[in-house]
């Protein structure tokens, strides 16, 4: 079957009263991008609550269907046939064609659901219902008719043109990316990152990233695959501006002033504090981490809030009740899986004790923050002023 | 300063190489098998690649067969060898310090229902002969041991091997991984009872994707790839002309004036290591003289991570790999380091500084600068 277009349902968004056009408009723009990065050209419109997706050229209908499914708010996408209309007489012979190239097999209950929105169409939305109905029966007569629960619900639209959908398939749920504000997401080379990125993006947030990068320790390999990783959720969240922290000289200088046990634990909130500098800058108004309780020694109750104490912004940690193997599943899902599980040692790692602090006293940590005052304000300084900036996305088609 | 001391993983071609190479690619590109002019003319550069290839060697044009590199001549000698003669046996004989090209298709073959042997090194990295010989049985039909370790550069006793094998029984055949020797010995499969002798063309200033498998005449080896019949249907598949082309330039140029290319390159090496062994913590396991490759020097740091190393000299513009740049993509640590008794603490610790035909005395000076400069520094931030 050839489709020409997609009807584009969305659910959330549908009861945000006086906001909506802001979240369908939105939508359309995030619409607008994914369909830009596949073959074929399209036009999105608006129409009276329902977005439509109109090929103008040629396209590749499993890349279409593919990208839409990545499209945060969309609910379900319906490819759609639209044929002119030549009279009833004609669209009875329309109807059936469709059935018969859409379900080869033909063991379903349906229901035949009009719509006239051209009122000048001869015949009202039930005459049309039950005359379909009939000729449907009437050709395959395997087929069985349920008002209440039909398998398959076909829809007629009455417009200028006559538009037919049957099929639903489901997308992604969620919000449009931009309706949310900014935010800040903490993306090291691993599995849970990534996926915290995706799941605030999918609030329709728009989300930007910062990496640690520590030469000679870490490779440019370890940083290309971060950059990597930027694209593959940019594939969700739409383009990310990922910004690469020069971090070697703070992690030497706090080796040299402090405990080694509480190395990680400095670090770490050194870097939420950079982070949150980078994203004061780039008007971002919260952090994300990949954090999960319990799964390293600097991610226990008692590490987090160590490191949560620096930040004033919120931090989100979509994951931080969730098992490996949770996070694991969601990073197979979206695609990053393989790309996080490429074996390059990022910055957290390359200095860690053998035995570091798994219950950090808030005040001995400060203490130890005491020792690096003579220089670390100028090198957070360096640091944030000193970032590289990517833009990191998909390549549009 | 870009010093470039990776040779060993791979080369840059010489500008010979590449003036050939894009003549063959644009102006005589035609497919030897087609009948009409232009597939003879190319035809003619695969002949000409073949017999400077067959010279350097003294053998006949008609025993080079080129293939698409050092992994595919490796796998064809293995599996060619093991199918055309598992009849008289199943036994084949190898070493615990083979690069994975060779170690891989020995692994599935033994799926396969074959037996493999592996002999151990001692602790220069050679095989004992006598354990070799003491390893042949009935039915052994294949040995397989590389010329030059790629890791450490230990030189095995290829032409002992070979006559010893050759006097137990003239039937078993004998594949030598030539891939880190080509171009750095002179090699006589005629002398030496070679029967299969493996080369890649990118580790000699020759081009990527191209290498040559050596088959004595008289040895029964199967095709790996079927097809047109190409190469007198021993390797099918349109021929690499302009690959074929540039590693027949190259191989020309490696054995011209071969001995002052090899007292240069040993200088270099000695001086290499004579300024390696002045530095506090470290141990050099490649061997000087004849009995290590000219070009490998393998060193070990200890208290850094080659890795962290490694990437400071590139910021400098130093180019080195840990271990073997094959081996080190995924963080195994080096078999070869292990086989020849290299301490645990230093397996991770060690790294290959490779040398080719560019490499000058002052290169190495700024490479020996950057080391001391780093060694203290690193040292002194250790994990754990």
């Amino acid at each position: 079957m050839k489709y020409q277009s997609f009807l584009i349902k969305y659910a959330e968004i549908g009861v945000k009263g006086k906001n909506r056009y802001m979240f369908e408009d939105a939508l359309v723009k995030q619409i607008r991008f994914a369909l830009g990065t596949t073959e074929g050209k399209f036009e999105v419109t608006k129409e009276s609550g329902r977005i439509y997706a109109n090929a103008l050229t040629d396209f590749d209908y499993d890349d279409a269907v593919a990208a839409l499914k990545r499209v945060f708010g969309i609910s379900a996408i319906c490819p759609m046939v639209q044929v002119d209309d030549l009279g009833f007489e004609e669209l009875k012979v329309q109807v059936i064609q469709y059935l018969d190239q859409v379900y080869p097999e033909k063991r379903f209950t349906f229901k035949v659901n009009a719509r006239r929105a051209n009122k000048q169409y001869p015949m009202t939305s039930e005459e049309i219902n039950r005359a379909l109905g009939e000729v449907i029966l009437e050709r395959f007569p395997e087929l069985k008719v349920d008002v209440h629960r039909p398998e398959v619900m076909i829809h007629v639209e009455i417009r200028s043109r006559i538009n037919m959908y049957s099929q639903v398939i489901p997308g992604p749920g969620g919000m449009p990316v931009g309706t949310n504000g900014r935010a800040m997401l903490l993306l090291s080379g691993g599995i849970d990152s990534p996926v915290a990125g995706y799941m605030i993006a999918k609030r329709g947030v728009v989300i930007e990233a910062v990496y640690f990068h520590a030469p000679p320790y870490t490779s440019d390999r370890a940083k290309e695959k971060v950059v990597d990783l930027a694209r593959l959720v940019s594939r969700y969240a739409g383009p990310i501006r990922l910004h690469i922290v020069n971090f070697t000289d703070i992690q030497l200088y706090i080796y040299d002033q402090c405990p080694h046990e509480e190395l990680t634990i400095i670090m770490r909130r050194y870097m939420m504090r950079i982070a949150q500098r980078i994203a004061e800058k780039q008007k971002c108004l919260g952090l994300i981490t990949g954090e999960s309780i319990g799964q390293v020694a600097s991610q226990t109750v008692q590490s987090l809030a160590a490191t949560n104490e620096v930040c004033t912004m919120p931090v989100f940690r979509p994951v931080i009740g969730f098992d490996k193997q949770e996070i694991v599943d969601i990073a197979e899902q979206i695609g990053t899986f393989e790309t996080s599980i490429q074996p390059f040692e990022d910055c957290c790692t390359i200095f860690v004790a053998k035995h570091p602090v798994t219950k950090p006293n808030i005040h001995i940590i400060r203490k130890s923050e005491e020792k690096l005052s003579e220089k670390i304000e100028e090198m957070v300084e360096t640091a944030v002023e000193t970032a590289e900036t990517r833009i990191c996305q998909e390549q549009q088609g | 300063m870009e010093v470039y001391l990776d040779n060993s993983a791979t080369t840059r071609a010489l500008d010979s190489v590449q003036e050939m190479v894009a003549r063959v690619m644009t102006e005589d590109y035609g497919n030897p098998s087609s009948r009409h002019r232009k597939g003879m003319e190319a035809e003619r550069y695969i002949k000409e690649a073949r017999c400077a290839i067959a010279r350097t060697l003294k053998v006949r044009d008609k025993e080079i067969f080129f293939t698409s590199g050092g992994t595919e001549s490796n796998n064809m000698a293995l599996f060619g060898a093991a199918m055309a003669n598992q009849r008289a046996g199943k036994h084949i004989i190898s070493t615990r310090i083979e690069h994975s090209s060779v170690y891989r298709p020995l692994a599935c073959l033994e799926q396969l229902g074959f037996t493999v042997t592996y002999l151990n090194v001692d602790r220069e990295g050679h095989i004992c002969l006598e354990e070799m010989e003491q390893a042949i049985r009935p039915d052994t039909i294949l040995v397989s041991v590389m010329y030059v370790n790629n890791e450490i550069g230990a030189v095995e006793p290829v032409e002992e091997i070979g006559r010893r094998i050759k006097e137990k029984n003239p039937q078993i055949l004998f594949h030598v991984d030539g891939i880190q020797a080509y171009g750095k010995y002179e090699i006589r499969p005629k002398k030496q009872e070679i029967d299969l002798l493996s080369v890649s063309g990118h580790k000699i200033h020759g081009p990527k994707g191209v290498g040559f498998l050596y088959i004595n005449e008289k040895a029964k080896v199967k095709p790996l790839l079927y097809g047109g019949g190409q190469q007198r249907d021993m390797r099918s598949g349109t021929e690499n002309v302009p690959g074929a082309a540039g590693l027949g330039v190259a191989a020309r140029e490696m054995y011209t004036d071969f001995s002052e290319k090899i007292r240069r390159m040993r200088d270099l090496k000695d001086y290499l290591i004579d300024q390696m062994e002045d530095l506090p913590g470290i141990q050099v396991n490649s061997k000087r003289g004849e009995g290590s490759a000219p070009q490998i020097i393998s060193v070990s740091f200890q208290g850094v991570r080659s890795e962290v190393l490694l990437h400071a000299l590139e910021e400098r513009g130093i180019y080195v790999s840990s271990g073997s740049a094959c081996s080190s993509n995924h963080p195994a640590i080096s078999g070869t380091l292990k086989a020849v008794g290299v301490e645990k603490g230093l397996l991770d610790s060690t790294l290959r500084f490779s040398l080719g035909i560019y490499n000058t005395r002052e290169e190495l000076d700024y490479t020996i600068e950057a080391v001391k400069e780093l060694l203290p520094v690193l040292r002194r931030y250790q994990r754990g």
